[in-house]
């Protein structure tokens, strides 16, 4: 019985880890009220399989002396989140759980008044690539043919996404600039629907993380035709990249844990041994390696610079497909 | 009746305009090749509430529905009392959880309701109003993981108590 | 028959004394949670999730389908004994399950509940392990006009709901579309009808905001305003006799909406995008359509709440079929499931039943358990629920409104909406008052977010040619069903009104 073996080896080293860390954290700030979890998207997409996967892990070697409460706010495309975070009325006890939202909605709705920048680092738990799929039965199966397609059917080449603005719309935005494409774009809301409707070949292709479409793939019936990540991705060894195709463009979904504007030093201290521990634990590299995510790590200054860039690259991005329609 | 149901009518047609007002920040056309625009849905409903206050009013003018037949008033002295004590207590009652948290505000308006609306005796009042809150606060922030709202700080070092008893 | 005998394993897997006592824990645990307005199956698997870490993996399964099904039946107790839907799936179990309480009759639909939410589970149960590879290619050919034909569908079926006047329905209707649009655009990707520009909007107006706004709430004002304040629910009794004789009611008046329910919800149920509410909306519409008796159905009809009941448990079981087969969650609950799996190390998806069998029997295998525990435990918590009706109505009163804040609280997390829930519910008061039906915008406050997003990818899918919705081999019989069904009452309408004029 697989399932159990694979179960038992993670439960083992999780609790192997469970002792190690505790040690460090006696002393100084601890939390003295439970944790707030905001998730800054609805229930079942990544964002919120990474937080409740992390908090489970937290809970299982319980390694804070307060529960991590996961709240779903993915209201108004994570703006419900941002406004949660920016009033926070205990900053050092209110965490977030991000995606690239985080980025794309404080640029898109301004009126927010919300500025990331002012947030707190914690810590970045790694990025998740993105991948351009088609359904088996279209007969495309590598990336030129796909092009040829999309060109032929000359507009009616339909494309499923969650939403203009939203993460795999810039990339099919950033596709269709370079190559002069011409795709109708229909938006789901939210990831899990968009993979259903390419297998039911209601849509052509999507542009989505590989976790989404990971049971698809290895049961045959996705077919990978380009990675936008730097480098091929392992589970993935024989798809080519953007960067190969001689477009220097990639493009990550942020999985982060970002504190609330104004949390105390000690309190982002605290938090950053917390899920620096889980970073480093079997459950989460494990996680790394069969979801596909690429590991970014990054101290806190590392990570404000990252973000002011990331900001500048979205605004762009967005402007671009803001110029095209 | 007869004055009210046609004052209901017209504030509802009132808040109709107002959500089709509102719907215009979206395009509500049918745009080619695509089909709705954002603001469609929203716009034509309620365009239709509005329709439909139209005709709530022409029902009233001639007469057709109950309350249109009716010169009672709607409620009488005493079902206003009720109404307004009832309804009252309940928003006191969320407008004092930011102030003394949700535990607080659940104790103090069960007493309210119990000991003055429902005329209890002192004894089941207090023990009903402090059982429930205690026995929800288990019950959410122990068992199922949601934190209620607290109050303002003088609430806190209560939680801090109660959270070092139950993690 | 390689299925039948995974099938065995699991279910003595789930016979073992543990694990037998993991699913008494659950379900009891389950059905509380359910029972609580604002609470549901969701927030049940969601607490337990961390703590699958530390049992073996195939108690930690079963211990969540117990829950779950706990958490089915609950639902059907608020419904009924506190006449708030704790969930949106119960919403039409309240249409008749109130008024049967309210007649004394709460032991008969509480009877009536758990015996067609058993049904339903089971039916739903048989089909799953008979058919699930072929389901769930059924379930991938409904795209987005497929689903828009069925909520059209959904919404034919509830033409007759409303009251006798008929521009207060359709305002009804309208007003909970409209509500359901508040928030965010998902198809234009911006912030839509953010009323009054106040943020607490950008989330959108909940099913379960104006649910516990309009029954916790503006019912309970309505009827202390028309009792005077002076009653205690009519007096219910309970006793063992009685309650043989209330099963025997409960089999005579409620099967066939039970079996309407049990096959419609699993049908609507397996559809990722559609799930059990709309299945147990459906349910009741047709159970009261092919009723002979249908003037019953909203004064306390058995069948009226056997149909949504059966219908809610079979749809539950129905939507793990795509979470299971496709690996898409058709409900928050199993998203959360879906979460757990990955947890586990589980792909979910068309490889699932192949590589993980002995995960999958197992699940199925408890479910099989679950229900049959979840029967006898519901069962034998009635009393105590009948007893709790029989407290003054100026205790029953506060707690209900307690209970109304709180569990709205807990299901939004959010003051901005405890505002609405006080003001949904004053509202509510007063076009109850004006005999304005509130139950057709509780539905479209549930059906309109899926029906509007499915319409305008229809349209981008046709670009723009609505014929999109005839054309199709699936949608079009059901958009043609649909429009006949709507147009049919319009018809008899005309078709009266003209005689009488004639006469």
């Amino acid at each position: 019985m697989k399932f159990t073996k694979r179960h038992f080896l993670g439960l083992a080293a999780s609790t192997a880890m469970a002792a190690m860390p505790m040690a460090a954290l006696a002393d100084g700030w601890e939390p003295k009220r439970p944790i707030d979890f905001t998730i800054m998207a609805g229930p079942g997409g990544g964002a919120d399989q990474i937080a409740r996967f992390v908090q489970s892990v937290v809970e299982t070697n319980d390694m804070t002396n307060r529960p991590l409460i996961p709240t779903n706010r993915g209201g108004g495309s994570g703006a419900e989140a941002l406004l949660h975070m920016k009033d926070a009325r205990d900053a050092d006890h209110t965490l977030m759980v991000t995606l690239n939202s985080f980025y794309t909605t404080p640029i898109r709705q301004e009126g927010l008044g919300v500025d990331i920048e002012t947030f707190t680092p914690i810590t970045m738990m790694g990025v998740d690539p993105f991948v351009l799929w088609v359904h088996k039965d279209s007969g495309i199966t590598t990336f030129e043919q796909y092009i040829e397609t999309v060109k032929e059917m000359n507009g009616e080449f339909v494309m499923g996404g969650t939403g203009s603005g939203q993460e795999d719309s810039i990339v099919i935005a950033f596709m269709s600039g370079v190559y002069d494409l011409d795709i109708k774009y229909i938006p789901y809301d939210g990831g899990g629907a968009v993979a259903k409707d390419l297998a039911g070949q209601q849509i052509m292709a999507t542009v989505n993380n590989p976790a989404e479409a990971k049971g698809f793939y290895e049961a045959g019936e996705f077919v990978p035709l380009l990675a936008f990540s730097d480098e091929r991705l392992d589970a993935y060894p024989d798809v080519p990249t953007m960067k190969e195709k001689g477009h220097d463009f990639s493009y990550y979904n942020q999985r982060a844990i970002v504190g609330a504007p104004g949390m105390s030093d000690e309190a982002a201290a605290y938090y950053r041994e917390v899920f620096g521990a889980v970073y480093e634990g079997a459950d989460w590299q494990n996680y790394l390696t069969s979801e596909s995510l690429a590991p970014l790590p990054m101290d806190e200054a590392q990570t404000r610079e990252y973000w002011a860039i990331q900001v500048e690259n979205h605004r762009d991005l967005l402007g671009a497909i803001a110029g095209q329609s | 009746m007869r004055q009210g149901e046609i004052s209901l009518a017209g504030l509802l047609a009132l808040f109709s305009l107002y959500l089709m007002w509102k719907s215009t920040e979206l395009p509500i056309g049918y745009i080619r090749g695509q089909g709705p625009g954002g603001g469609f849905w929203p716009f034509w409903l309620s365009f239709g509430m509005l329709l439909s206050c139209g005709a709530i009013a022409w029902n009233w003018w001639r007469g057709k529905s109950p309350a249109s037949q009716s010169d009672d008033p709607i409620m009488d002295a005493f079902g206003w009392r009720t109404i307004i004590w009832v309804g009252g207590g309940l928003v006191a009652f969320v407008a004092l959880i930011p102030i003394v948290s949700m535990y607080g505000a659940i104790a103090l308006f069960l007493i309210y309701y119990l000991r003055f609306l429902g005329r209890h005796s002192w004894l089941l009042t207090l023990i009903l109003a402090t059982a429930l809150p205690i026995g929800l606060f288990f019950f959410f922030e122990a068992a199922m993981l949601i934190s209620m709202p607290q109050g303002m700080p003088f609430t806190q070092p209560f939680f801090d108590v109660m959270y070092d008893i139950i993690y | 028959m390689e299925v039948l005998s995974f099938l065995t394993d699991g279910v003595l897997l789930a016979l073992a004394p543990t694990n037998l006592f993991l699913i008494v824990i659950g379900v009891t645990v389950g059905l509380f949670i359910g029972a609580m307005p604002g609470l549901g199956s969701v927030n049940g698997v969601a607490i337990l999730l961390p703590i699958t870490f530390l049992v073996p993996p195939g108690s930690a399964i079963i211990f969540l389908a117990a829950i779950y099904y706990g958490a089915m039946y609950g639902g059907a107790i608020s419904s009924v004994a506190l006449g708030i839907p704790g969930a949106s799936t119960a919403v039409a179990t309240t249409f008749d399950g109130r008024p049967l309480a309210l007649q004394g009759r709460a032991s008969l639909a509480l009877v009536t509940a758990a015996l067609a939410s058993f049904v339903g589970g089971t039916v739903a149960n048989v089909f799953f392990t008979l058919f699930a590879p072929i389901l769930a290619s059924l379930a991938l050919s409904f795209g987005p006009p497929e689903i828009f034909a069925l909520m059209l569908l959904a919404f034919a079926t509830f033409v007759g709901l409303g009251g006798d006047d008929i521009p207060k329905t359709i305002f009804s209707i309208c007003f909970g579309l409209v509500l359901a649009t508040v928030g965010f655009d998902t198809i234009s990707g911006e912030p839509r009808l953010v009323l009054f520009d106040i943020p607490g909007f950008l989330r959108g107006i909940g099913f379960i905001v104006l649910a516990i706004g309009v029954y916790g709430i503006g019912e309970m004002l309505w009827t202390i305003e028309q009792t005077r304040g002076e009653i205690t629910t009519t007096n219910p009794k309970m006793t063992a006799k009685g309650m043989m004789s209330d099963t025997k009611e409960a089999v005579r008046r409620g099967w066939k909406g039970t079996w309407i329910g049990s096959l419609i919800g699993f049908f609507v149920g397996i559809l990722p995008a559609a799930g059990a509410t709309p299945g147990s909306l459906m349910s009741y519409g047709v159970a009261k359509m092919v009723s002979n008796t249908p003037q019953e159905f909203g004064n306390g009809s058995p069948n009226g709440v056997a149909a949504p009941e059966a219908a809610n448990n079979s749809a539950s079981t129905g939507s793990m079929l795509p979470m299971l087969t496709l690996g898409i969650p058709g409900s928050p609950t199993t998203a959360i499931l879906l979460g757990g799996m990955v947890i586990w190390g589980l792909t979910p998806g068309p490889r699932l039943f192949v590589d993980e069998s002995e995960f999958v029997w197992g699940l199925i295998g408890s479910f099989y358990i679950s229900n049959i525990a979840a029967l006898l435990i519901n069962l034998a918590f009635i009393p105590l629920f009948i007893w709790m009706l029989r407290m003054p109505f100026t205790i029953l009163a506060p707690l209900i409104f307690v209970l109304s804040i709180v569990g709205g609280f807990a299901a939004s997390r959010s003051m901005h909406d405890l505002w609405l829930i006080v003001i949904f519910g004053i509202a509510a008061f007063f076009m109850r008052k004006f005999d304005y039906p509130l139950a057709p915008a509780v539905l479209a406050i549930v059906l309109g977010p899926i029906a509007e997003p499915t319409l305008r990818q229809s349209l981008l899918l046709s670009s723009g040619d609505p014929m999109i919705f005839f054309t199709r081999p699936i949608a079009g019989p059901i958009t043609i069903i649909a429009i006949i069904l709507i147009l049919l009452p319009a018809i008899k309408l005309i078709r009266g009104s003209r005689r009488v004029e004639e006469a």
